[in-house]
């Protein structure tokens, strides 16, 4: 139990001084970025990972929600009522959790496709009134508000990222530990069996159809609340955030870091937002290499990257971490190499079809190439080979000391 | 000992430190370009880019500004001011000071919005902007402020030009309006219907339409409205891939009758026009076209141009008109201090590549500038667009003094 | 205003054709394996890209046959080493496999061609126009494509009706064990509709490329569409794709000619409206504007009231 709490506290504390680890002017908002993508996320799950449902229009309650939060803010900005700015999530939970219940009343009669198509439409249904509803939505240019014109509470105002950053780090804690207490309850247990076995879990006394209603219901307040910081922290709204693409990166980082576990949208929250932000500056083609990530872990690791941790959990229980060192590091060079030569012929490829035709140097990883030349295609081609094949060498071996380190205790 | 190692190596870190802001005290002076690069629109962005980076080589050649070199930093912003505002964050997180940006209106909003928001919270981090397109009159009248530069004729002033040419055409009598579904569409639905009403109180308008920006595909249905409405005449804003869509659906419903426009060239959207178009388009804008005769400075700079960048065109010569007068008010200034720039900025005269005088008014931060409207055609070309063999002739010129509109803006300046 | 009905009517048939293209094949997918494709619009994509090259080194008929063929062959391969490997998991992962396809499929077009629409257009001969009524005229190349469509839309209901391959398609989509247990290959007959499904696709955007044009998001441009039509048509059902397709299409068509706003009908009433409320909007809308958001509130009406569509007859 207090190990439990340990891991909630050491969390707090490094959302805490995180801002004063890494100090490069850009990280702050990144990192705010962060927070509310792992509260939308977190909240993405409460659907797809414990409820088995698939909702490709999750977005349309996070849009909502910061839109509800955007017109509350200038409403409170002109006097209109005292709402001081942290508490505005609040407000924009609970605009996710009205229409929540509202499209949920239809929604949830089924599982499955059905679900996953009554939500895409739903979804392209409320971006594109956007256009048509100017007043609320704001039309092409969205709603704009204002963060420091609203009251304050306790002289606390939010001019600087750095401000903000502690507001969302504070409502992204909060929301966690709430969305993590509710999967505890019998509610948030029953989603599970509905997930599991649908007729069973209704033996057991629960509709399933009641269960679904509520689990969609909460995950749109959360939802909400993830709306609200984004009006908070990018003072805009518009009809994208309402979106498919919006509801499609929010289901690529939730199955990224993997559903099967809680920490697993956390985790792909946190990286797939480091990959938007950061990696964009390096390459074009980021997203392909996101996109090719998704596949992957569709095809090959369904878990995701918190399952291939929690994979691990045996071995360092029964003391035996240190015999893995060795395969995988041998494993994960060979595959670094042959992830640089074939990050190296998409760099290079998309380089050739999109650079003006007298450009003819790229710098790669540090070097500047060539690319009109035969020998560099040749030479990244060899890397992607070799490492290729190297893995194939070392794989079994990293597999078989996975095995013996997993192995059980011997009972003594 | 250790404390010896330990004091040596604070004062080694000191020093690379100290190098190093020095490095960056000579390092380029960065200006950041935010536009679409992707999307429905990246080949409006990139062709503005390609202008931005052969204008800013000019000045490098030059000699620079203040002896640093200028960078161009471009940032993709998908069209969309929400990505616009995430990049905003970024190019302040890299500390540069300066943002072009042109392309909608919409995104024009939320920058300035956001800028502005920025300026007023972090004093010691300012940035400038400088719009260099996005023509919606709002920018410079209720939603001006002291940071915020506007480098093209705004929509109002350019529909001032094209309804003087209207009212001249006594053969149209029914019009017929379309547009973008945003801030600059719809303003200039409004000027069009309220100008139209003082000068030529006879001409109906018989269609005043507005469409999603960006993802009407086949315009065909629009084009069936306008043939059936008995329209002499359209009037659009239309730009980039609505344009483009615009005119093919156009050519293939066979609709002949003359367009009043702001955007109809260049981008692919003279070679979408093609021979269907020829003395029936028109187009106003802030500079005169190429043809029939342009001074030498003028062909010498397209032809250069031409030769880094054979698939684009000199179709915005603002951009060289904007990114010299920052870079000479920059010099005035004597410092990159956004707040001294600016104010060396405002009320600068500046003379045109082809040679005409235009004024940034120091009021509302809006160009003043003579206005120019010109026909597509195959007639007199020596520098066409989209290597079409099509271009634009110059037809009327409206001087500065007739093409200026009063200003209608509260600023407050920073103290 | 007849020649407004007409032409209307005879581009909302294009329109409603291609979509039928894009449906059927859709359709008969999730009929058979249950499964939603996403990435169907991105192989109709990949089919106008794929034309737009071959058109330059082949011609524009040998394109026209070539690059079908080849989104086809990429479809079977998706489907033999991704799609089956995830069956396994269930449906959820399937839809999550599809959707993962899709954006790969979409950035790898984005790199092999690049950002910028591509200037794929009508072929010289087909670029004439048909007939000319009043002051409209018809072009000769959306002829052709009605043409093509039909075409698809016949030969298709033969193969599945009149040749035996066809009926064993039709038999493992009610009953696969039983069509396994007679000996055929059933796997294979899935790839192989997977493979003429996605063809289909590629077929829709070789002629629909010069028309909607060729450019990274035609996918995303069409792909709601084309689920809306699946699923008021009936899923699995390929008549009823028929029919939702030109519903669908006429209908859009259509709204975008009217510009009746519920304002108007009722000033025409008599009845005096509110012009400054916060529901104005609402009021002052017309139907012109409210077009592209049709067909997503006939999908939610009818996910509500009939799930199984118009035609369908599985429920899912």
């Amino acid at each position: 139990m207090s190990r439990r709490y340990g891991v909630w506290i050491a969390a707090a504390a490094i959302l805490a001084v995180l801002p004063h680890i890494v100090r490069t002017p850009v990280a702050v908002p990144v990192m705010s970025q962060m927070g509310i993508a792992v509260v939308f996320a977190l909240s993405y799950n409460m659907l797809l990972g414990q409820g088995g449902m698939l909702s490709f229009g999750h977005a349309v309650y996070f849009g909502l929600g910061g839109f509800i939060a955007a017109h509350v803010l200038n409403l409170a900005g002109e006097g209109v009522f005292w709402l001081p700015v942290p508490f505005l999530p609040l407000v924009g939970g609970l605009g996710g959790l009205c229409f929540g219940a509202l499209f949920g009343s239809f929604s949830t009669t089924r599982a499955g496709t059905v679900f996953a198509m009554i939500s895409l439409g739903i979804g392209e249904l409320m971006a594109s009134s956007a256009l048509i509803l100017d007043k609320f939505f704001g039309g092409e240019e969205g709603i704009t508000t204002n963060r420091v014109k609203a009251p304050t509470l306790l002289g606390l105002d939010f001019t600087t990222d750095r401000k903000v950053y502690y507001l969302i780090a504070f409502w992204a804690f909060v929301a966690a530990a709430l969305m993590y207490a509710f999967s505890r309850t019998p509610v948030g247990r029953m989603a599970n069996a509905v997930r599991d076995n649908p007729e069973r879990a209704e033996f057991v006394g629960y509709s399933q159809r009641w269960v679904r209603f509520v689990s969609f219901c909460v995950a749109g307040l959360f939802a909400g609340v993830a709306g609200g910081l984004f009006a908070l922290n990018y003072e805009i709204l518009t009809a994208e955030n309402m979106g498919l693409a919006a509801s499609g990166s929010v289901l690529l980082m939730t199955f990224i870091g993997g559903i099967g576990s809680f920490f697993g949208p956390i985790l792909g929250a946190i990286v797939f937002t480091f990959l938007q932000s950061m990696l964009s500056d390096y390459t074009g083609i980021w997203l392909l290499y996101l996109g090719l990530l998704f596949l992957a872990t569709v095809l090959f690791v369904p878990a995701g990257l918190a399952g291939i941790l929690m994979l691990h959990v045996p071995a360092w229980r029964a003391g035996r971490p240190g015999r893995l060192v060795g395969p995988y590091v041998v494993a994960g060079l060979l595959t670094l190499v042959a992830a640089v030569g074939v990050i190296g012929l998409l760099e290079m490829v998309h380089f050739v079809v999109s650079a003006p035709a007298s450009r003819t140097t790229k710098r790669l990883f540090w070097v500047a190439v060539n690319v009109r030349t035969l020998w560099s295609w040749l030479a990244f081609a060899a890397l992607a080979a070799a490492g290729a094949l190297g893995f194939r060498w070392a794989a079994p071996r990293a597999a078989a000391a996975f095995a013996e380190a997993s192995r059980p205790a011997e009972a003594r | 000992m250790r404390r010896q190692g330990l004091r040596s190596l604070v004062l080694g870190v000191l020093a690379m430190a100290a190098i190093a802001s020095a490095a960056q005290a000579q390092g380029p002076v960065k200006i950041a370009y935010v536009d679409p690069l992707s999307g429905a629109f990246a080949a409006t962005g990139e062709n503005g880019l390609n202008q931005f980076r052969f204008a800013a080589d000019q000045i490098n050649r030059a000699g620079g500004v203040l002896g640093r070199q200028l960078e161009i930093v471009p940032f993709d912003n998908k069209i969309s001011p929400q990505e616009s505002l995430i990049q905003l964050k970024k190019v302040i997180g890299d500390g540069i000071q300066f943002v072009f940006q042109g392309n909608s209106s919409g995104v024009a909003h939320a920058i300035s919005d956001a800028v502005q928001k920025h300026n007023e919270r972090n004093p010691g981090s300012r940035v400038l902007y400088l719009n260099y397109s996005a023509v919606d009159p709002a920018l410079t009248q209720e939603k001006c402020h002291f940071w915020h530069f506007r480098f093209d004729a705004h929509a109002d002033m350019k529909m001032a030009a094209l309804t003087d040419v209207i009212k001249a055409n006594t053969k149209l009598k029914k019009i017929y309006i379309i547009g973008q579904d945003y801030s600059f569409g719809k303003a200039v639905a409004a000027a069009a219907v309220s100008m139209l009403a003082t000068k030529r109180p006879d001409i109906q308008i018989v269609g005043n339409e507005l469409h999603p920006i960006g993802k009407v595909k086949d315009f065909s249905p629009y084009v069936q409205k306008i043939i059936a409405s008995g329209a002499d005449a359209v009037i659009t804003g239309n730009w980039g891939a609505d344009m483009i869509g615009l005119a093919k659906a156009a050519n293939d419903g066979g609709l002949k009758v003359p367009f009043y426009t702001y955007y109809a060239a260049s981008d692919g959207v003279t070679a979408a026009i093609g021979a269907a178009g020829i003395d029936r388009i028109r187009l106003v804008h802030e500079s005169p076209a190429a043809n029939p005769t342009a001074p030498k400075v003028v062909g010498d700079y397209i032809k250069a141009y031409k030769k880094f960048y054979p698939n684009g065109d000199v179709n915005q010569p603002r951009i060289h008109t904007g990114l010299n007068m920052l870079v000479l008010a920059i010099k005035k200034a004597g410092t990159t201090d956004v707040d001294k720039v600016a104010a060396a900025l405002e009320g600068m005269e500046w003379t045109t590549l082809n040679g005409d005088r235009v004024v940034m008014r120091r009021d509302d931060h809006q160009l003043l500038m003579p206005i120019y409207i010109s026909v597509h055609t195959n007639k007199n070309i020596v520098f066409d667009f989209d290597n079409s063999g099509l271009g634009l002739v110059n037809e009327n010129k409206v001087e500065i003094d007739k093409a200026t509109l009063p200003a209608a803006c509260k600023m407050d300046r920073p103290s | 205003m007849f020649e407004l009905v007409l032409f209307s009517l005879l581009n909302g048939l294009v329109f409603g054709m291609l979509l039928f293209m894009l449906s059927s094949g859709l359709t008969l997918i999730f009929g058979m394996m249950g499964v939603l494709n996403f990435a169907h619009a991105g192989f109709y994509m990949l089919g106008a890209y794929f034309a737009y090259t071959l058109t330059g080194y082949l011609g524009f008929w040998p394109a026209l046959v070539a690059a079908p063929l080849l989104v086809g062959v990429l479809g079977a391969l998706v489907e033999r080493y991704g799609l089956r490997r995830v069956h396994r998991f269930g449906h959820v992962a399937e839809l999550i496999f599809t959707f993962g396809a899709a954006v790969v499929i979409e950035e790898v077009v984005q790199l092999a061609w690049g950002r910028p629409a591509k200037s794929y257009e009508v072929p010289e001969f087909l670029d004439f126009p048909l007939f000319r009524l009043f002051q409209g005229s018809f072009p000769a190349y959306k002829a052709f494509m009605l043409l093509i469509s039909v075409a698809i839309f016949v030969f298709l209901f033969a193969v599945l009706t009149r040749t035996r391959a066809g009926l064993i398609i039709q038999a493992s989509l009610t009953h696969p064990s039983m069509v396994a247990m007679l000996g055929h290959n059933v796997p294979r007959v899935f790839m192989v509709v997977f493979g003429i499904g996605s063809a289909l696709a590629g077929l829709a955007g070789v002629i629909a490329g010069p028309v909607l044009g060729t450019f990274p998001g035609m996918a995303q441009v069409l792909g709601s569409i084309v689920f809306v039509v699946v699923v008021i048509g009936g899923l699995g059902s390929v008549s009823g794709a028929f029919v939702a397709s030109l519903l669908i299409g006429i209908v859009q068509t259509f709204a975008v000619a009217l510009n009746i706003s519920l304002n108007s009908v009722l000033a025409a009433a008599g009845i005096p409206l509110d012009a400054q409320g916060p529901l104005h909007d609402l009021w002052k809308v017309t139907i012109a504007q409210v077009a592209p958001i049709m067909p997503y509130l006939l999908l939610v009406l009818i996910l509500i009231v009939r799930p199984t569509g118009l035609f369908g007859t599985r429920s899912r």
